[in-house]
């Protein structure tokens, strides 16, 4: 669906981004990640035909972003950092406008406009000014606008900047449900909201791609990484008898006879760490993926430190 | 047509909010006061001299209108963080300059419609040639053009609408001060400002009732010129 090959920005003398070079599956969620400045949204904008590069090629859908740019328009939805918002229009006008500016034919407009709203949850805000929209329903909005002529590529910019805890949760689940009709690019900062939407991640620091794979295949080729978090009724000694086999150890927290532990282990041996403290006539309380594991992947590739998982 | 579609947004922009009602309402009053006090003010004169009179004055209110009107034509897209919609849609640039375009223009020909009530009271209480009043409409509405593409370049080379007023007020005032050079310089480059005076040369005779080709094809060349060179500025703006 994407080829990049050398893509290079500058901006007058400061390189934006530096040879970047990383491909996207038809259908894939790619989560792309990086710190305020790294060169994701200028990324983001190649792909989304605003910008022009200064060195490399990106191919979409076989067509060129430079030499065939009519093309990827009609193939891609682009939200950019902030939504581009008429706020003068109600939603329902402001995404038949879109619609119409992205090829779809005006006996088609109503429906394709339903089926967005439907997708994005803005269906009870139809009739409504923009302008008298909150920062979560304009972000809404925005991903409507991206995804109302059915493109084949979705490109969200930081789609949960500035949303509240609920928001987030809500526009996570926006973006799992277009997993399938739709390849989705989706950048942001935050850790958590790219681990649990993507399929796979591209790390991007100072302008060129750290890592890039799954999050386990990120932890594996991080040396092992990964941590699995257990937490069981019985004595203490015997938890960390029985764990320690599998990695180290450390006892986060024991109240009474239940005891919190962190595991460094890889969180595929989860069934086996399962099996062995049951085994061992422990009670099992709780038993996870380490909740740091991807924080700890980036803060060493971006800052050459690692945090506890 | 995509320029069609931006065209009908951006006209509705300006009937749905205050800042184009505004414009038209204080520069319509300007028009009145200045055709009361000084064509029909004073000595008695002829009609065709006020409905003149009349056209001269309207024509300096068009300019003025045209940079107000063009000034949030594309500078504001860029304000408010929508030119990457734009940017991103199976579009031409130059779609996008036309369209908007088109939508300043009907707006100033509302304006220009608004004034028609001047000639009527001409009409009313003296003699009016219809050529007259058609040839001076259309002087206004071709300068109206001509004035508002400068200012459609003007809004695409700045960051805000400010801005672009100013930078569009200063192009627009160079094109008119051009016949003043022609006074202070030889032949041939005399001629040459003299031919690319936005007023001087080419406004007066729409003004008298005369239609000039050569008015007609200036007005619609510093039209497209100005338009091309906008066009020219969204281009390169990709590459920044």
């Amino acid at each position: 669906m994407i080829q990049v090959e050398g893509l290079t920005k500058y901006y007058g003398e400061h390189a934006a981004i530096r040879e970047l070079a990383f491909t996207i599956g038809q259908g894939e969620v790619i989560g792309f990640l990086g710190l305020n400045g790294a060169g994701k949204s200028t990324t983001l904008k190649i792909l989304g035909c605003v910008l022009l590069p200064t060195a490399g090629r990106v191919v979409i859908d076989g067509h060129d972003v430079v030499s065939n740019a009519h093309e990827v328009r009609q193939r891609i939805g682009y939200l950019p950092d902030v939504p581009p918002l008429y706020d003068e229009m109600t939603v329902g006008e402001y995404l038949a406008y879109v619609a119409q500016l992205r090829g779809v034919a005006a006996r088609d407009t109503a429906s394709r406009v339903g089926e967005a709203e439907e997708k994005t949850g803005l269906r009870e805000v139809d009739g409504e000014l923009i302008s008298t929209l909150s920062h979560g329903y304009r972000q809404r909005v925005g991903v409507a606008q991206a995804l109302v002529h059915r493109p084949a590529l979705l490109i969200l910019d930081e789609p949960t900047s500035g949303l509240d805890p609920r928001q987030i949760v809500e526009m996570r689940d926006v973006i799992r449900g277009l997993k399938g009709a739709h390849t989705v690019l989706v950048s942001s900062h935050i850790l958590p909201e790219i681990s649990q939407t993507c399929d796979r991640l591209l790390i991007i620091h100072k302008g060129a791609l750290v890592a890039q794979g799954t999050e386990e295949e990120l932890a594996r080729k991080m040396g092992g990484g990964g941590s699995i978090e257990v937490e069981v009724r019985g004595d203490r000694a015997r938890a960390v008898e029985v764990l320690t086999p599998f990695g180290a150890v450390e006892v986060e927290r024991a109240v009474d006879d239940v005891v919190s532990l962190t595991l460094r282990a890889s969180p595929d041996e989860r069934p086996r760490v399962a099996k062995a403290v049951v085994g061992a006539g422990l009670e099992l309380l709780r038993l996870d993926q380490g909740a740091g594991q991807l924080e700890s992947i980036f803060l060493r590739l971006t800052h050459g430190q690692e945090v506890r998982a | 047509m995509k320029a069609l579609l931006i065209a009908r947004r951006e006209l509705s922009g300006y009937l749905r909010t205050l800042s184009g009602y505004v414009v038209i309402a204080v520069i319509l009053a300007l028009n009145g006061l200045f055709f009361n006090a000084y064509a029909l003010g004073g000595a008695s004169k002829r009609s065709a001299e006020v409905l003149s009179q009349f056209f001269y004055y309207s024509s300096g209110f068009t300019i003025v209108a045209s940079v107000f009107i063009s000034m949030r034509l594309l500078a504001e897209e860029r304000q408010t963080g929508t030119l990457p919609l734009l940017y991103s849609s199976p579009l031409r640039d130059r779609d996008i300059v036309l369209g908007k375009f088109l939508a300043g223009f009907a707006f100033l020909a509302l304006y220009v419609l608004c004034t028609l009530y001047m000639p009527l009271l001409v009409l009313v209480n003296g003699k009016v040639s219809f050529g007259h009043v058609a040839a001076g409409y259309l002087g206004l509405l071709l300068l109206g053009s001509a004035s508002l593409a400068v200012g459609t370049f003007g809004s695409a080379l700045a960051r805000n609408q400010l801005l672009a007023a100013i930078t569009s007020a200063v192009m627009l005032v160079a094109l008119i001060l051009c016949w003043l050079l022609a006074r202070i310089t030889e032949q041939p480059l005399a001629d040459v400002f003299s031919a690319m005076s936005l007023w001087n040369q080419h406004f007066p005779p729409f003004q008298s009732g005369l239609v000039h080709v050569r008015d007609v094809v200036y007005y619609l060349l510093v039209t497209y010129v100005a338009l091309f060179a906008a066009t020219r500025v969204l281009e390169a703006r990709r590459w920044r």
